[in-house]
């Protein structure tokens, strides 16, 4: 076996950039340029601005609020993680209460392309599932943390939030979806006190439908036993495995 | 209360706590907490302020309140009076120059003279040309199955780390790492999952690779402590025990520990006696702005936090500690300025006060940072006399999604400043072929590694 074929099927038993070769003590050229891609697509994925009228638009038939955090630009948004978690002024008057079952809220976070590629047709996936329950609008938030569902939640008076939020882009994926759910929201909920289901986007992460049984589990299980968090973390049924990571090479 | 004027604005401090904030450099942790300056002249006030302080006055005061805080308490129990009595009546300012021109044996005289708090103190006001040189003049070394920390030496620690905690995987990453000369620090894995089981499966395995290939290193878990200890007492090949730690009680309870569990732990992996040439066992990772991050700073600002946290690291005479300076993000520290800062304060605080100091050079892709600015800290703690560096695959950790220095970076470093690896580590590689006398990389050794592991690697 040459040392490339070595290499090669080295690399095949992790993503990690491994066997890169070396020019000098440095990178090769392709692999140092193939890096700053990735970091490049992060950086942009973080920076991005979530078209939120147009997100609106594609949940077609569905009535949607759009809303924004206390952050009012990304770099406030990045520094001040207790801004991102408080509905501005206009947006909290803007929330009508509904007593629903359920409130979706999809979240830049901080990846805006995660919600951008994998929030309708997740709802999508979802759309089955729901049937039954009474729904919020689909509350739309930019500049938004994890816990401003808390808020959104409250205005609303969910019984439950589900929310769909840009996890932070890592090299090999900018555009990871996470999904919070959060029973009785209400400003100051603590982040045990909700689930998390992690790294949903197609093809190379959690498929839709993987997520939204995990999603519906959730649901029910919160609804029975009027609580989310640690308590039912345990009994999360075990999912099919993330479709493993492409090997640097193609990323 | 203090006061001093800048132009003409008086500039007045309730206390040690609000002076100390002040005179840090602008950082976003600070201001997010609300302890910072609020204008750059204010910050030179705090300096010039905290430059005249005498050190009996900041070792009188504690930051963090005794009756409710176990990291305040052992920092009294290590504070050497007798050692401290000489300086007592020096400033903070003088400190700095006293530091600037002290010899090696001067400095390590200094480790439980001066506390935490102190350190902090004098760190604030200087540059980070200062934080070089004071750094670079102490040397700390621990030894376990090789010896860390000599003149000249600059260690990586090995860290293989894989999405699914997959064997193979970690394998083909380890040997990457040997075959580019990393990994004398130590193998150190961070799991994906904190149940025992699988902690002592990836121990069992790192035990296999350490036998088979007769190296001089040793290997690490970096599980909760308490998932090591379940381990140790199901017989699993522990050389180190790995906790992170921060610089107040209650941060300290947000990871799940305490001083007595932190002795408990020590005490048990020092009785496995696997080290051959030392017998540290304990392997510690702090980084700014964790308290805050777990409400648990008391108004006190991060770095100082910091510095407390080193205290706790001392008790317990670890072989590696290293803070993970950019890995809690912008919120804390927000951009590469920011972090180099960070990065040299931490470096030099644990090495005055006696720490086998590393460093994990990293940036997670919400900061304001890139490969040029982790650059710059390499060479900045190349020149510090860094103990210990990280080594992950291409920078690119797939497991905790971030980045950190790569083999070649570790590479780079050595090369340019003349540092090689650990002596005994050195021995191996230089008698495994795996150096030719320029200090590359021999990737073609790779199928050698490969056989002498087996089926771990295949």
């Amino acid at each position: 076996m040459s040392e490339t074929d070595k290499w090669m099927r080295l690399r095949a038993a992790t993503p990690a950039r491994v066997g890169l070769g070396n020019a000098g003590t440095g990178l090769p050229t392709d692999a140092m340029l193939d890096f700053q891609a990735d970091h490049a697509c992060a950086r942009d994925a973080v920076h991005a601005t979530l078209d939120t009228q147009h997100l609106a638009d594609r949940l077609s038939r569905r009535p949607a609020a759009i809303v924004t955090s206390r952050a009012e630009d990304r770099q406030t948004y990045l520094r001040r993680p207790d801004l991102g978690r408080r509905l501005s002024e206009e947006s909290a008057k803007s929330l009508e209460q509904t007593d629903c079952d359920i409130a979706f809220v999809l979240a830049d976070g901080l990846s805006a392309l995660a919600v951008e590629r994998h929030a309708i047709p997740l709802l999508t996936a979802l759309g089955a599932i729901e049937a039954g329950y009474s729904e919020a609008p689909v509350v739309i938030a930019t500049q938004a943390r994890v816990a401003l569902g808390d808020d959104i939640g409250e205005r609303l008076r969910a019984r439950l939030i589900v929310m769909l939020i840009g996890e932070r882009p890592g090299l090999s994926s900018s555009d990871s979806l996470g999904i919070y759910t959060t029973w009785h929201p209400h400003v100051g909920r603590r982040d045990h006190e909700r689930n998390c289901i992690s790294n949903v986007r197609e093809p190379d992460g959690l498929a839709y439908p993987v997520a939204a049984t995990q999603i519906d589990w959730l649901v029910k299980e919160a609804r029975r036993l009027s609580c989310t968090g640690v308590s039912l973390k345990m009994d999360l049924p075990v999912a099919e495995k993330p479709s493993s990571l492409p090997a640097p090479e193609n990323r | 209360m203090f006061a001093h004027s800048v132009g003409a604005t008086r500039y007045v401090f309730s206390d040690l706590k609000e002076v100390l904030a002040k005179a840090s450099p602008q950082r976003s942790g600070d201001e997010l907490a609300g302890v910072a300056a609020t204008s750059a002249a204010e910050r030179v006030a705090a300096r010039h302020v905290l430059a005249d302080l005498p050190l009996r006055t900041i070792a009188a005061e504690s930051v963090v309140p005794h009756e409710e805080d176990e990291v305040t308490r052992l920092i009294a129990t290590q504070h050497d009076e007798d050692a401290f009595a000489p300086l007592a009546s020096q400033t903070v300012g003088e400190l700095r120059e006293y530091l600037l021109a002290a010899s090696s044996a001067e400095l390590e005289r200094l480790a439980y003279a001066l506390t935490p708090e102190i350190v902090a103190a004098v760190s604030k006001i200087m540059r980070n040309q200062d934080l070089v040189a004071v750094a670079a003049m102490r040397r700390v070394e621990t030894s376990f199955r090789n010896r860390l920390g000599g003149e000249k030496v600059l260690a990586v620690r090995l860290q293989p780390n894989h999405p699914t905690d997959d064997p193979k995987g970690v394998a083909a990453s380890v040997l990457d790492g040997l075959c580019m000369g990393c990994g004398d620090a130590v193998i150190g894995i961070n799991p994906v999952s904190d149940d025992v089981g699988s902690t002592c499966s990836l121990l069992y395995m790192l035990d296999e690779v350490h036998t088979r290939l007769e190296l001089p290193t040793q290997s690490c878990v970096l599980a909760h402590i308490t998932t090591t200890m379940a381990a140790i007492e199901r017989g699993a090949p522990v050389d180190l025990a790995f906790q992170s730690i921060g610089g107040t009680e209650a941060v300290n309870r947000s990871f799940g520990i305490d001083l007595a569990l932190l002795k408990e732990a020590h005490e048990a992996t020092s009785a496995l006696k696997r080290g051959t040439v030392g017998d540290n066992v304990m392997y510690f990772e702090t980084g700014q702005g964790s308290a805050l991050s777990a409400d648990a700073h008391h108004g006190v600002d991060q770095q100082t936090i910091e510095a407390r946290a080193y205290a706790v690291a001392r008790a317990f005479r670890p072989l590696l500690v290293n803070s993970v300076v950019g890995f809690i993000g912008p919120e804390y520290l927000y951009d590469g300025k920011q972090i180099a800062r960070a990065a040299l304060e931490d470096h030099f605080c644990g090495k005055i006060l006696g720490l086998p100091m590393g460093m994990d050079i990293c940036y997670t892709n919400h900061a304001e940072a890139d490969q040029d600015d982790m650059d710059a800290i390499l060479m900045m703690l190349g020149l510090a006399g860094v103990n210990f560096i990280m080594g992950v695959p291409g920078s690119d950790d797939v497991m905790l999604n971030y980045q950190s220095t790569s083999f070649h970076d570790a590479l780079f470093v050595r090369r340019q400043l003349g540092l090689s690896a650990a002596p005994e580590f050195q021995d191996w590689l230089e008698g495994s072929g795996l150096r030719d006398l320029g200090g590359l990389p021999k990737l073609e050794r790779v199928g050698m590694l490969e056989h002498q592991l087996g089926d771990i690697a295949s």
